[in-house]
């Protein structure tokens, strides 16, 4: 049934339909769907969402019913296919994209029963919880270890979107990096797609031909990851461990960890504790990890690393406290002064010492 | 100077697979056939050829299973609008979705598995002439076939019987029938042609480009690929040109991109679409000229009365 089903979720429409009629069988266990935007294959974003739904899964066992979309793309076909997972009987739906903010609001205000959870957005309602992860810890990590590894000065990034969350993990790279070389470079490169591995991979070699060693991404595919593999520089995998594709060149992966925010909630429907929540967890809360180090990374670039680690988890250490200026060279955070969370999922701007400008 | 010559290098490989996509359909509508399952095609292509050769450990075969893929998808076209005489546009458009959904079923147990790079040509002497070298003479062997077979079918089309012939039959089957042609076995023979192209172009992706397998790895190339045929007005050469043009416009963004330059991503990312109507805007005003490119049976269903 899976297989056959994953045939027609291509097709997001029919795929939608055999939800709604697959799931009009059923009768007894809590219904669970899950909405993805990419491929669950695509070992990266949406793969590491499949990873919990599967926890899920394991955790309850016939107790609940849960289906999946993958390849949902983030506009009309977002409402469509959650408005039919919602009237298909759905007591709890998870959209794990940043663009089915708005489908999943208007769709929960037509279904006020059915639970909604909506990943990396900032849009609440009576029956939407909001989920995230504070990837921008993990990515200031990453900017140490960049800076240290890098003997061009120059880091190469491949984002998607300038959406917040995107803006967010450059800027928090570029001061991670910037404490170990105040003269570190960061080149951004927009591919304007969460997923097109052909386009990735010649963003990165475009990266590379102009003297990057070392690649950072905010896509999902792991093209940059084998490029950088077989020019013999570093990268940072994303959402998912990718040393496979990058035996050598992989430093460390920022990795999500949904499963245990997945199985709690699932949970609390089940005892009718669920409320409206809004969750943004880190490397604290284990939502946000590491993977193992690559074998490029040396001793004392580890040590440095776990460090500082420790540091975010005990609170001693935020990524993004102050001095910190705008590009422009306007003031953003007083000397010391914490950046408030809300200032976070709003950021639109770079931080001084950033170059390039965001796309309109 | 090295980095003209990576930005030229980076071009020659995101124009690669849009040459044999392109040079693919132009055959199969010269024929008077409008396949727009380019993207179902190419997706099946890469996933079969990355398969095959990580099954065979040899690229050749790989190369040629994507290829026969192609072809196969083509051949299933062809059954469905060429023998049960179904609407080319709806099963073009079909044949995209199956072709994306079954190669993400084939691909499952694909992904994750990584091959070594694709070896490039080395001659040497010759590859060692600084600049020109790698550039004219250190490509991939597929970039060469995709030359030769653009040199191929504009020979073939230009200046042989046969190749007369399938434009005959594109311009006005029914006239081509009544002179005797085969209607419907040069039109499969097109399709699949076209099919084995795309796949090619497919097989290019996933084991030159990348090289690794992922699902909707194609992300629209097949699309442009469409387009590209259009924005040629069904010449070969200039479909090359289109290929290298349009592969041009996508790698010199992101250069200049890293570069800070300010372009906006996205105009450039549209650029292929707008091009492609603005020829068509202009080639359409003149309309002997589009009587002389375009198949006039584009699309068309031919039945045999007779």
């Amino acid at each position: 049934m899976k297989r056959a089903f994953r045939l027609l979720a291509s097709a997001g429409l029919v795929a939608a339909a055999a939800v709604a009629a697959t799931a009009a069988m059923a009768a007894e266990p809590l219904k669970v769907a899950f909405v993805y935007v990419g491929p669950i294959g695509d070992h990266g974003w949406s793969y590491q969402h499949d990873v919990g739904r599967k926890a899920v899964e394991k955790e309850f066992g016939d107790k609940v019913k849960v289906t999946y979309v993958e390849n949902v793309s983030e506009g009309p076909d977002a409402e469509r296919v959650i408005t039919q997972l919602a009237q298909g009987g759905n007591d709890l739906i998870f959209t794990t994209s940043f663009g089915f903010m708005n489908p999943t609001i208007k769709v929960a205000n037509r279904f006020p029963k059915v639970k909604f959870e909506h990943a990396t957005g900032f849009k609440t309602a009576k029956n939407v919880s909001i989920y995230n992860a504070r990837f921008y810890e993990g990515r200031y990590i990453a900017g140490i270890i960049a800076a240290k590894m890098s003997k061009t000065g120059t880091i190469g990034y491949i984002a998607s979107f300038p959406i917040p969350e995107v803006v967010m993990g450059i800027n928090s790279a570029y001061l991670g990096a910037k404490t170990v070389n105040p003269d570190i470079k960061i080149k951004t490169i927009w591919v304007s797609s969460w997923f097109d591995p052909g386009k990735e991979s010649d963003a990165a070699k475009a990266l590379v031909d102009q003297g990057a060693d070392v690649l950072m991404q905010h896509t999902d595919s792991p093209a940059a990851m084998k490029l950088a593999e077989e020019r013999g520089i570093y990268a940072f995998g994303q959402a998912s461990d990718m040393a496979i594709f990058g035996p050598k060149a992989q430093l460390t992966s920022i990795l999500d960890d949904w499963n245990y925010y997945y199985v709690d909630r699932v949970k609390a429907v089940m005892d009718g504790s669920w409320a409206t929540k809004d969750t943004w967890d880190g490397l604290k809360q284990k939502m946000v990890e590491l993977a193992p180090y690559g074998p490029a990374v040396p001793d004392d670039v580890k040590t440095l690393a776990d460090a500082t680690k420790e540091k975010i988890i005990s609170g001693e250490l935020h990524p993004f406290t102050g001095p910190i200026n705008k590009q422009d060279g306007s003031p953003w955070l007083k000397e010391g002064e914490k950046a408030a969370d809300k200032d976070l999922l709003s950021m639109n701007f770079f931080v001084q010492g950033v170059e390039g400008s965001l796309p309109k | 100077m090295d980095l003209l010559l990576n930005i030229l290098l980076g071009v020659t490989v995101a124009a690669t697979p849009l040459v044999f996509a392109a040079i693919g359909e132009l055959v199969t509508e010269k024929s008077g056939v409008l396949n727009l399952g380019v993207e179902g095609m190419m997706i099946m292509g890469a996933i079969a050829a990355f398969a095959g050769t990580v099954g065979t450990g040899s690229y050749v075969a790989g190369i040629l299973i994507g290829a026969l893929a192609g072809a196969a998808m083509g051949g299933l076209f062809g059954v469905l609008t060429l023998t049960l005489m179904s609407n080319q546009v709806a099963c073009g458009l079909a044949l995209t979705l199956f072709g994306l959904g079954l190669s993400a079923l084939i691909g499952q147990s694909y992904s994750g598995i990584s091959l070594p790079q694709f070896p490039r040509v080395d001659i040497p002497l010759l590859t060692d002439i600084p600049f020109l070298g790698p550039l004219i003479f250190g490509q991939d062997a597929l970039v060469y076939l995709s030359l030769a077979l653009v040199a191929g079918v504009a020979w073939f089309l230009a200046r042989t019987r046969p190749g007369l012939i399938l434009r005959a039959v594109g311009e006005n089957h029914e006239a081509a029938h009544g002179i005797g042609y085969p209607v419907i076995r040069i039109r499969y023979l097109a399709v699949m042609f076209g099919g084995a192209c795309a796949g090619l172009g497919g097989a290019y992706l996933s084991l030159v480009q990348t090289p690794l397998w992922v699902e909707k790895m194609s992300a629209g190339r097949g699309w442009i690929a469409l387009a590209l045929v259009v924005f040629a007005s069904w010449r070969p050469l200039r479909v090359l040109g289109g290929a290298y043009l349009f592969g041009g416009i996508t790698i010199m963004q992101l250069h200049s991109q890293a570069l800070g330059l300010q372009v906006d991503a996205q105009i450039l990312s549209m650029m292929p679409y707008l091009a492609t109507i603005l020829v068509l805007v202009v080639i359409s005003r003149d309309r002997v000229k589009m009587k002389l490119n375009a198949p006039s049976c584009l699309g068309k269903v031919f039945y045999a009365t007779s």
